[in-house]
Order: structure tokens, then sequence, then C-alpha cells
């Protein structure tokens, strides 16, 4: 394998300028979404005390578990050992930090009072998985830049290996954590099951990759870099393993579910009955995130063109976000289940919701919240991959494979 | 006890003035003197009894500091017998006494919306049973139970149960991250969606945070030994809500418990409720 050359991304000053434009207009846009979301209140949103989650926290925790997922290909090179993987870890690691930070500051901006952060970072409650997950987070970004470090520098070198263990057992406590947020409700039907965690880790895997293939495909092909089919070839089948494990773990909590007699109502909701929510679930989390990314994955021709294995990663995250508005949202228009066997005829006043699907409809403030979240990771990467040296200079067949120019007998 | 000790305090020897019986003689003898001892006493008088009426003040707000203690524990038992049919009673006291009421729809908001947006700490439920088809009337409200997921997931401690098994919110650690309200089975829970204009000292509201029942705790604090709900209900005479201390053998609530069937809503989730039900 020939020595690998990193260079700061060369796209011609007015292409990275006017990207660099639209993404800051995306974030000052957030910005003063979120702003006037804090001034004004929640009541301009979607969410109600029924939703009390709403299009924001489908941005922020499919940002979160992308930045997991994101660090996964620099941990096949450092921990599994696959050499072949080594020139793409460094911007595996900026892109995981980079995702992480726009889905924190979306999961920040929608607090009822971000001011306190300070609150949240200084006075904790351990049985609350949320309390963990802020270390997680905090903690997944050190490790992250230390990972960094040992990819980058030579005096870091020594450590790659070892720093890249803790960082994916990190990854996979964080997943698990994320998952666990919901997976730990014990009053919602959809949630209170242990299967949400590796769920979300399964997940992670997938949408994190997604995000890496397009970013890196974009950003080669936009300074003219050579991007081989090998390495595509791998990138493109792994994802499409992912895909598939996503697949049989959705089966999996379906069928969990509905073993349950307690759970048929949800179950019928979500599959069945639930309008958009099981719209979103059959044609977006099933159809687009998963059974067309995968035939056009495997498929023997378009799964090599880079232009479906391009359509493919923006179907996994067009699907991610509906299976984060799935699990999210409509887990919480379903009612609550507080009178086993009885039907309610009144609850409250007239308007208030018990007993029936509660309405949410997202608000412009919340969407644009939540695509600065997406604009935040992304210029985080735009930024690094200009003024460090986080992309390599070639990653074409002959350059990154020992064995790519032999030819093999037969 | 401390009213008294205040009369007493704040009354510093009003016979000094007043002259004694030998006063005449004496009062020939110096009238310079007397003046100058009427002035010291004034004076003095003057000086301390701000003092005093101050320690007076604190004494009396001295219960209200104390720790909670686990002496007791406040539930209640809700007879749905005798919850009646389109009286909202409980609701309307509880809008009164905690400010739910003062609360205005944002001008622009939906007012359907705005039902289910507008912080609601009791709510009047009317059931159907699927089988028999017989009807239930209840208030449902936090349930404080001893085991409150609302506190469990509550990443800064501000979802927290006092040592007398109330459930509430520190205003002042809440972020506002609404974990606590995904975590409730109860639908217990409001979050402020919108600016508060107008607010009650005694049940303080502040866009942003998480809030539920407490119980009246104001009340419990003073030593008043209710809730606005249950009073409301008994004026109206149907004696629905028993409230009173789940550790007190021999108290009211103990009693009710002890004489019909009751349960738990949710009894699945071994929660160990405060709130408990009969009819249901």
């Amino acid at each position: 394998m020939k020595r690998i050359v990193y260079r700061e991304w060369r796209v011609e000053p007015a292409r990275y300028w006017g990207l660099i434009a639209i993404l800051g207009a995306a974030i000052a846009i957030a910005g003063l979404a979120a702003i006037y979301m804090e001034h004004e209140g929640h009541w301009l949103t979607g969410m109600t005390n029924s939703v009390v989650w709403g299009t924001p926290h489908v941005f922020a925790v499919f940002l979160i578990l992308s930045a997991s997922g994101a660090l996964n290909v620099a941990s096949i090179s450092s921990v599994f050992g696959k050499r072949f993987y080594k020139p793409l870890g460094r911007l595996s690691g900026l892109l995981a930090a980079a995702l992480l930070v726009g889905g924190l500051l979306v999961l920040v901006a929608d607090l009822g009072r971000p001011e306190r952060l300070l609150v949240a970072m200084t006075t904790y409650n351990f049985t609350s998985i949320f309390a963990w997950n802020i270390f997680l987070y905090s903690g997944f970004l050190a490790i992250t830049i230390g990972y960094l470090w040992t990819m980058a520098d030579r005096k870091g070198e020594p450590f790659v290996e070892r720093v890249g263990t803790v960082a994916f057992l990190w990854r996979l406590a964080l997943t698990t954590g994320t998952g666990s947020i919901f997976g730990f409700l014990v009053g919602r039907s959809a949630y209170d099951t242990a299967i949400l965690a590796p769920l979300f880790v399964v997940m992670s895997f997938a949408y994190g990759l997604a995000i890496y293939i397009l970013v890196l495909l974009y950003s080669f092909a936009a300074d003219g870099r050579p991007l081989g089919p090998a390495m595509l070839k791998r990138l493109k089948n792994l994802l499409g393993l992912f895909v598939a494990a996503l697949l049989y773990f959705t089966l999996v909590y379906h069928l969990t579910k509905l073993y349950g007699t307690k759970n048929t109502d949800i179950e019928t909701f979500i599959l069945v009955s639930g309008g958009i929510y099981t719209l979103l679930f059959w044609g977006g989390w099933v159809l687009i995130g998963g059974l067309l990314p995968l035939a056009i994955l495997y498929h023997p021709v378009r799964g090599n063109q880079r232009e479906w294995i391009t359509a493919a990663c923006g179907l996994v995250i067009a699907g991610g976000l509906a299976t984060m508005y799935v699990i999210i949202i409509g887990s919480q228009a379903f009612p609550l289940e507080i009178f086993p066997g009885q039907t309610i005829i009144e609850f409250g006043a007239p308007g208030d919701i018990g007993g029936a699907v509660a309405p949410y409809i997202p608000s412009l403030p919340e969407l644009l919240l939540g695509l600065g979240g997406v604009a935040m990771a992304l210029m985080i990467t735009a930024v690094g991959i200009r003024v460090l040296q986080f992309l390599p200079e070639s990653l074409a067949d002959r350059d990154v494979d020992p064995h790519a120019s032999v030819v093999r007998p037969a | 006890m401390n009213r008294e000790a205040e009369t007493t305090a704040t009354d510093p020897h009003p016979d000094l003035t007043s002259p004694p019986s030998s006063a005449p003689a004496a009062a020939a003898v110096d009238q310079t003197r007397r003046a100058l001892i009427g002035t010291a006493a004034g004076v003095t008088a003057a000086a301390v009894a701000p003092g005093l009426v101050l320690y007076s003040n604190a004494n009396e707000a001295a219960p209200r500091t104390d720790p909670v203690s686990d002496v007791h524990r406040w539930g209640m038992l809700i007879d749905t017998d005798r919850c009646a049919t389109g009286c909202t009673a409980c609701v309307t006291a509880c809008d009164r006494e905690n400010g739910l009421n003062l609360q205005a729809k944002p001008l622009g908001d939906d007012q359907d919306k705005w039902q289910n947006q507008r912080a609601t700490w009791i709510r009047k439920v009317r059931l159907q049973d699927n089988l028999t088809g017989r009807m239930t009337n209840l208030p449902l409200l936090c349930q404080h139970c001893e085991n409150p997921p609302c506190v469990d997931v509550c990443p800064t401690g501000a979802s927290f149960k006092r040592a007398d098994g109330v459930v509430m919110v520190d205003r002042h650690t809440c972020i506002g991250c609404r974990y606590c309200m995904m975590a409730c089975p109860y639908k217990a829970r409001s979050f402020i969606h919108e600016r508060v204009e107008q607010n009650l000292s005694r049940a303080p509201r502040g866009k942003g945070c998480v809030e539920s029942c407490n119980l009246c705790a104001h009340r419990l604090d003073n030593g008043d030994i209710s809730t606005a709900c249950a009073d409301a209900c008994a004026h109206e005479g149907h004696h629905a809500i028993v409230f009173g201390d789940l550790k007190d053998p021999d108290g009211p609530l103990r009693q009710a418990l002890a004489a019909s069937p009751n349960r738990q809503i949710r009894e699945d989730l071994r929660l160990n409720t405060g709130v408990r039900y009969a009819g249901i």
C-alpha cells in the first residue's frame, strides 16, 4: 500500500464560499427560529402536552445516531484491523464530531429553558438515562477528538488502536443510551422494550454510513480526487448489510410487540390504521429506507454506479428521518393506555386529548431548527476538510489496495 | 403560640411611662429626669421593636422553612361512585387555587390546540366499560407515586419527591426537556407553552418549565391539611375525595381506604400511587 497523503479540500473558492454561505444562512435562520420559539414559547410549535417532543427531536436524534454511525468507518480500520479503510478514518472522526454537535445544538435549542444548560451540566440525577447521556455525548466528543489526534499525528499513532477501541465501545454505549431514552419509558406502549437499544445501534450504523458515503462522494468529486470502484463497492456492500440488519431488527421489534396482547392496539395503529404514521412506517421506514436501497445496492449493474449508490444513500437518510418521525412522534400521538378495558368518553375540557390520537402538525420554526442542525454538521465538516488534512489525496484502488493491480488466478 | 409570643415580646414594659404610685413627690423633685427616662424608653422601644417584630415574623415563618419529614405520606381516596356527572367543582377550585385560571391563550393560537397546551393539574374524566357499558366519573391528577417515573428520568433532579410523598417540580432547576412528560403514565404533567403574564406567589409559574399537581403543598406547609379539590367536592356535597395521611392508621384516609375496595390506576406498573380510586 502506498503512503497515504492527506490534503486540504481544494475545491474552487467560489464553490466553497457559495456552500459556506448557503450553510451559514441555514444556520442563521435556524438560530432565529430558535430565538423566536424561546421568546414566544412553544405554543407556536406543533408540540402540546400530548406530543411533547416534536420535529426538532426527530432531527436531533437522527443526527446523534448518525454521529456514532459515522465513526464506524474509522473503527473498522483501527479496531478490526482492516487497513483498506485506514485512509477513510480521519473524515470518519470529523464527521462524527460534526454530526454530534449539530444534533446536540438542536436538542439544546429546543429546551424550554435553554439558558439553563449550565444547570444540566452541573446538577445530575444518576437514575436518569438522560443525565448519563450528557456524559456519553460530551465524552464521545472528547474521545473522537483524541482519536483524530492519534490518526493525524505521528506522536499519537502508537495509541490509535487503543483509543479506537475505546471510541468504538463508547459509541456503542452512546447509541444504547439514546435507544434507552425511549426503551425505559414504561408508561408508553410503543416504547418499554429493551430491543429499542440494539435497534438504535443498527440504525446508527446505517444512517452514519449513508451520510459518510454521500460526503465522501461529494467532496471527492468536487475537487477531482480519484475514488476507486473497489473502495466504493466495499462501502456500499457494508451499507447494504446495515440496512438489511435494520430491517431485521424492525421485524423483531414488531414481532416482540405483537406477541403481547396488550400491545395489539399500538401495533394496529402503527402498522394499519395510524394514517400518516402508518404511511411513514411502510413508505418511509420500510420501503424508502430499507427495501429500495437494498434493491439498488445489490443490483448487479446499478449497485456499482455512483449515481445509484448516491440515490441509495439519500433514500436511507430520508427513510431514517421517517423512521425517527414514526418512533418519536407516532408513539406519542398514540393515546396513553391509562384505563385498559375502558373507553374514554370525556377527558378534561373539550380539546384536551386523552384516549384519542393526539394531533401534531410540525411548524415552520421547528423544521428550520432541525435543518439548521444538519447545516451545522455540514458546515463543520466543510470547514474542517478545507483547512485541515482530513481527506486522502487519492482513494484509487491501486493506492489503497496492495493487491488491486495483481491479477489473481481464477 | 407564635402570635402570643409576638404580643408579649412587642409589649416593651408599657407601665414604664405611667407614673408609679409615689410619683407626685418625685415629679415635684425632678421633672427633667422623668422626661429623660421617658425619652430613653421611647428611643429604646423604637430601636428594639422592629427587631422584635422581625424576630417574631421569622418565628412565625420558621415551620415553613423546616425540612418536610417522612412522618406523613399525603394521599387521596377518590370514590368514583360519588363523583357526579357534569360536576367540575374540583377542576375549577384547583384552577383558582393554583392560578391556572390566569393562563391566557396566546394571540393566534388555535382554541383546540391551546386546550392541549395549557397547564392542567386535574381533569374530569368520564369512562365507559368496554364490556358492560358502565359509566364512571373520576378526577385524574398526578398520582403522587412512591416510585415516580417522572423523578427517575429527570436529568437534573428538578422533578422530585418530597419526604411526605408529594411529587413536584423545582422550577429553578427544570430545564424544560419534557422527559418527565414522556415518562408519566397518567398525562399528569403540563409544559408552560406560553409567556406568563400573571402569577400567584403560592404557585409561581414560568414559561418553559414543567409542572403538575402538588397536592396544594402551600397549604400543607402552613399546617392546613387539605386540598382545594377535596374542599370543593365536599362543598358541593359529594364528598368523593378524601384527602389525608396514608401513614396515619387512625386518620380519615386510612379509615376510608379500609372501608371500601379500591385500587391504583395502572396498578400493573407497581408505582404505589398515593392517589387511590374506589369503584373502578
